[in-house]
């Protein structure tokens, strides 16, 4: 039963994850008052890319070639170990908070390498502002799943969205505070406003995309999709560790069927709150994005504070 | 903020639609050795343009730039732009092509992935338009690239354009987009 | 067979192999190549001996307690511990020393009829004897002549390229503040002389109570300054940066993997061994230290373009780390809490093992690249990665390996020093706790700015396009120093896998320590090879890791490579260039690429600006020719800590002088009235 899980959650975020894109693409147009493409567009575009061929610059090296399938391949390990819809199953080695932080990590680092690979002006800028947000961001990204882990007694991903469900009234200050630490890091590692903005064309405003303009074909759509796996992975972190209600912890088929559909609601309502953000706010100069990650990472530093002092 | 949201809600949808055969509108010629059916089934669902300014008088951007609005909305039959040739499937190219700007085109047209579809959008881009026989100019997009359709008028209509890509990719033949 | 191996003989003749080899490479004048294969093969020998004789100590638990009784000096009993602590050290040495020394062998081939080959191969087999004398001497005065020599032996191989008269600078800084810091250490070592009698480490440790706890405070705040400036914690780095960059690269991976761990061998043996027990403060202010050299360390680590600068301050950054996993250590000692202490302790040597390791893979394949490119700037690098593939390959284990991602061995040394510090965060009160914050805050972000240092260093050094005429002369290097790197990539990669095992090895040499005799840990392994810390609170396992990873990168590259689209056709153009003509001006420097970082933390680093601009033109300009911007950081400690010091030093010296005027009448008086003074004393 517990490799049934597995397997499903080994495709379940790659499957998922394109129509989360699609959502909130939809929602974004209509409230540009446009129609805006389909909910399942993202899938018809990887497949068309899946399906293309490929130019590559003589520049680029092993690591521009290979880059695609690491950060893809990174998104589905961390992918295999959070609580989609389960929240507590055998001992997994990899769920412990550190390594998800460290993991999506590697994917950074290569992806950041490879802009530096072909020796374009674009992909050299974009490296260096993914890595100057990145860099901060993890600050905000550790102590925020840490301030959980705190309240929860583990640092293991699927106690601690156990734990969370039966909280106290005293943890609910610091969980809030720890949330909006967190989102602001989900916004700036997913690559959302006001952090940076995905569907731009101005390369000189570009952070992620810069990184991946020379790509094309079938690495341009790992990249695309890793991408948005990305989002996925935090969008689950978010729900299932901060509001993990209607998570099962072990039962019956009857039982997980229920806690996907909540969980599918939960999924949606993120999105609806991403897309609304966008369409209400500008990106931020780049000079202001360091105080708003300091700003992440205070309010998690406050949360620990709070827990510590109720304790 | 609350009266924005209201404000969004509150305005009526006022986009155009495409009804299937409505002959006055079609206008592109084909040159060029016919698109495989099989390209065209690929793009079909999800075509990435990719716009090329060779040292047009802009009148033809603008008219692009109108595609995106929320009247023409050409998002919804899964055409997008994108900002680098490498991620693109169709070169929309605007202009005469000026000497400065030969070897950028070339470089552009090197640079995209096959299969590719190239379009010469406007009088200028096909044969040179007002600007023929300048000393600044090369005369169309041909003597430089291949192309594989051209869009004529001084510029051509958003609708016009609309109408030629849809039935560059025969979407308008296999699926009816006309009640959206 | 055990017993001879373990035993004081086996010891000395792992010290007269380096004796052979440094004695007998001076009498090679002018053979340059038997020089150099007769230091190699006597450091090379020597180095497996010592690590066969330290991993059968470890082993078999054994403890050396050897000493030659001159019966006529009191003070110097020639004697030697080596406990499990100094044999882990031993085996550290050992590896590091093994492969600089291979990597030597082709290294030193570029110094060939420049200088005396001999010369280097004595002292640098002296100083890696040095090294093994300064962990195992267990009488003070002892200890001191050997760290001497050491300093001594390191000094004259940072100034061995002395055609350089940077080097010659940099060496006469770090002479200087090597003394500077052996007068602290001699100042601790005399304290405990006055009160306890005698220096010999193991008669201290008994009567250690005789001290009083004002004495031990000062004892500590001086060995923590001494020992530290040779660790290298800020702000007592500034030799650092300018030493390690003028040796040769074997020495350099040699300084920085062990010769800065002996600072905190000895912090170790004092702070917990020797004079335990210590109050709460002391584990805070290491602590804190350790988190301002963390950070400190790699935001100048940011703000270099030299390549091997850029290592030392990594150095530095990694000691800071360290010193975090000791502090907590100490902490929780302090607080009645051996578990979590040893916890701390094990995270602390662990991350000196790993970046040993580490660091000297990064250090000897920048000395490969600076061998063929002939510059250390790296705005002259670029795309070597095609005219040295494997440096670039073993260049690219080591940056990922710094980083701390998994599964190499950096990530699982920081993976416990952040649970000492979350253990800090989750059990303790008010004030400690705060301060376990900031340690855990800055151990975050340092491991972020890591990160981005060397997705520049290697960016800039080995991708992209070549920036200067020289590196299109590169090849790749010699096979003794493939060989030197490819092994320490290798270990690299293999002690991340098998972390529960090194864990295990490491907590049985900490709970060799008199302190944790009895004690339990609250680290413990897992028979999944993995590591489980205080019962469950977090897990990890090394060899799942590695594997999951590279399954799943294998079937996504299977998958999307051979199966999906196979008959898909790949064209090789330029670079999109939006149709101008790329040239290698185009392409990210080191200096654009950290740029933002620093303008980010201007407030910390006082970044300088400095413009040139040169015209067609002088009279009228209009067109610039070449614009150049130099970014810099000032030198905050010259500026405000050290050149003020000098300043007063300088004012007393001038007013000492006057006792000095030359008047022979003078100084005749001067004699006269000590000698009444010393009758009086007397009398």
């Amino acid at each position: 039963m517990t490799i049934f899980v597995w397997i499903i959650q080994l495709f379940f975020v790659p499957a998922l994850s394109p129509l989360c894109i699609g959502i909130i693409r939809k929602i974004k147009a209509k409230l540009q008052n446009r129609q805006g493409a389909n909910v399942f567009q993202p899938y018809k575009d990887i497949w068309k890319l899946l399906h293309k061929d490929e130019v590559v610059s003589k520049d680029a090296s092993w690591i521009f070639r290979f880059t695609p399938y690491i950060v893809f391949a990174v998104t589905i390990v961390v992918g295999l170990s959070i609580p989609i819809f389960l929240s507590r199953i055998s001992e997994f080695g990899a769920s412990d908070i550190l390594i998800i932080v460290y993991t999506l990590a590697i994917g950074t680092f290569f992806m950041a390498l490879s802009g530096m690979d072909t020796g374009s002006a674009f992909g050299g800028f974009g490296s260096s502002r993914e890595m100057t947000v990145s860099a901060l961001a993890e600050g905000g990204f550790i102590f925020s799943l840490l301030t959980m882990a705190l309240l929860a007694g583990s640092t293991n991903l699927f106690v601690m969205s156990d734990v969370t469900r039966t909280i106290t009234s005293q943890s609910f200050l610091p969980t809030i505070l720890a949330f909006g630490g967190f989102f602001i890091v989900l916004l700036a590692e997913t690559s959302r406003f006001p952090f940076d903005n995905p569907a731009t064309h101005l390369e000189l405003t570009m952070i992620h995309e810069a990184m991946i303009l020379e790509y094309s074909g079938k690495r341009l759509a790992l990249m695309e999709w890793a991408a948005s796996n990305k989002l996925l992975i935090f969008i689950i972190l978010g729900v299932n560790i901060f509001f993990p209600f209607g998570l099962v912890i072990n039962g019956g088929w009857g039982m997980i069927i229920l806690s996907i559909f909540y969980f599918l609601v939960k999924i949606f309502l993120f999105c609806l709150a991403i897309a609304v953000l966008e369409s209400s706010m500008a990106k931020f100069r780049f000079f202001r994005l360091p105080d708003l990650l300091l700003i992440s990472f205070i309010f998690n530093v406050v949360a620990i504070g709070l827990i510590q002092w109720s304790r | 903020m609350l009266k924005f949201f209201l404000k969004i809600f509150k305005t009526p949808k006022n986009v155009i639609s495409f009804p299937k055969n409505d002959p006055r509108k079609m206008d592109f010629f084909e040159i060029g050795e016919k698109i495989q059916d099989k390209v065209k089934k690929m793009f079909n669902g999800s075509l990435a343009i990719r716009q090329i300014d060779a040292g047009s008088d802009n009148s033809c951007e603008q008219e692009l730039v109108a595609l995106s609005n929320s009247f023409y909305d050409i998002e919804r039959f899964g055409i997008h732009f994108v900002a680098s040739p490498r991620h693109a499937d169709m070169l929309l190219v605007t202009g005469p092509v000026t000497r400065n700007m030969a070897k950028a085109l070339k470089d552009a047209y090197d640079g995209t992935p096959n299969p590719k579809i190239v379009v010469a959008v406007g009088d200028d881009a096909i044969d040179g338009g007002i600007f023929r026989d300048s000393y600044a100019v090369l005369n169309g997009v041909d003597s430089v690239i291949p192309v594989d359709y051209q869009i004529p008028g001084d510029p051509p209509t958003p609708m016009t354009i609309i109408y030629s890509l849809l039935n560059i990719l025969e979407t308008l033949e296999n699926k009816s987009l006309s009640k959206k | 067979m055990l017993e001879i191996i373990t035993s004081p003989i086996s010891f000395f003749i792992l010290l007269s192999s380096f004796v052979v080899g440094a004695v007998g490479s001076l009498f090679f004048q002018n053979k340059d190549k038997q020089a150099n294969i007769w230091s190699s093969f006597f450091s090379i020998v020597g180095s497996l001996w010592g690590l066969v004789f330290s991993i059968s100590t470890i082993l078999t638990k054994s403890n050396l307690l050897f000493s030659l009784n001159k019966s006529f000096f009191s003070l110097l009993t020639l004697s030697f511990h080596v406990d499990l602590l100094s044999s882990f050290f031993i085996f550290v040495i050992s590896l590091l020393a093994l492969f600089c020394s291979i990597y030597g062998l082709g290294y030193v081939k570029h110094f060939y009829k420049k200088y005396n080959i001999g010369v280097l191969g004595f002292f640098y087999n002296l100083f890696i004897g040095s090294l093994f004398l300064v962990v195992s001497a267990s009488n003070g005065i002892f200890f001191l002549i050997f760290w001497e020599i050491m300093s001594i032996a390191s000094y004259f191989l940072v100034v061995y390229d002395h055609n350089d008269a940077n080097n010659v600078k940099a060496g006469l800084l770090y002479l200087v503040m090597t003394y500077v810091g052996t007068s602290f250490i001699i100042i601790s070592f005399l304290l405990l002389y006055k009160y306890i009698g005698s220096f010999d480490f193991s008669v201290i440790k008994d009567n250690i109570s005789l001290v009083p706890v004002f004495i031990k405070n000062i004892i500590f705040i001086s060995a923590f300054i001494g020992f530290g400036l040779k660790a290298g914690i800020i702000p007592l780095h500034i030799w650092l940066p300018a030493a390690h960059p003028a040796a040769p690269s074997h020495v350099s991976a040699m300084m920085s993997g062990v010769m800065i761990k002996t600072g905190i061998y000895m912090m170790v043996r004092l702070f917990l061994d020797i004079l335990q027990p210590v109050p709460l403060w002391w584990g805070l202010v290491v602590l804190i230290v350790g988190s301002i050299s963390a950070l400190l360390g790699v935001l100048y680590a940011l703000t270099e373009h030299d390549i091997k600068r850029l290592l030392a301050y990594h150095s530095i950054e990694n000691i800071g780390i360290i010193l975090l996993g000791l502090g907590s250590a100490l902490t929780f000692y302090s607080l009645n809490l051996p578990a979590l202490a040893l916890l701390g302790l094990v995270a602390a040597l662990f991350h000196t093992l790993n970046h040993a390791i580490f660091k000297a893979l990064l250090f000897l394949s920048a000395g490969s690249v600076i061998n063929e490119v002939h510059t250390r700037n790296m705005e002259e690098y670029g795309g070597l990665i095609k005219y040295m593939p494997q440096t670039a390959l073993f260049f690219l284990v080591g940056s990922i390996a710094i980083s701390a991602l998994p599964p190499f061995n950096g990530f699982f040394s920081e993976w416990l020093t952040y649970q000492a510090l979350f253990q800090g965060i989750a059990q303790m009160h008010f004030l400690t706790q705060w301060i376990f914050v900031l340690a855990a805050g800055s151990l975050v972000f340092t491991g972020g700015l890591a990160l981005a240092c060397f997705v520049k260093a290697f960016g800039v050094t080995f991708l992209a396009r070549p920036r200067s005429h020289e590196v299109i002369h590169a090849k790749e290097s010699v096979f003794s120093m493939r060989f030197g790197m490819a092994a320490l990539a290798l270990l690299a990669l293999l002690f991340g896998v098998f972390s529960g095992l090194v864990t295990n090895l490491l907590k049985i040499i900490s709970q060799s320590l008199t302190i944790f005799k009895n004690s339990a840990s609250a680290v413990s392994v897992l028979p999944s090879q993995g590591m489980s810390v205080e019962n469950g609170f977090s897990s990890v396992s090394g060899p799942f890791i590695f594997g999951l990873l590279v399954i799943i990168i294998f079937l996504v590259f299977f998958i999307f490579k051979k199966v999906i689209n196979n008959k898909q056709k790949i064209s090789l153009t330029n670079t999109w260039d939006c149709g101008t003509d790329l040239t290698p001006r185009a392409e990210i420097t080191a200096t654009g690429f950290s740029r933002s970082i620093i303008l980010v933390f201007k407030g910390l680093l006082r970044p300088t600006i400095q413009q040139n601009i040169e015209y067609y033109d002088d009279q009228n300009r209009y067109l610039p020719k070449s614009r150049t911007v130099i970014l810099n950081i000032s030198n905050t400690y010259n500026t405000y800590f050290y050149q003020p010091l000098l300043k007063v030093i300088n004012k007393l010296s001038i007013r000492a002088k006057k006792i000095q005027n030359g008047n022979i009448n003078l100084y005749i008086s001067y004699i006269f009235i000590t000698l009444l003074l010393v009758l009086l004393v007397i009398l």
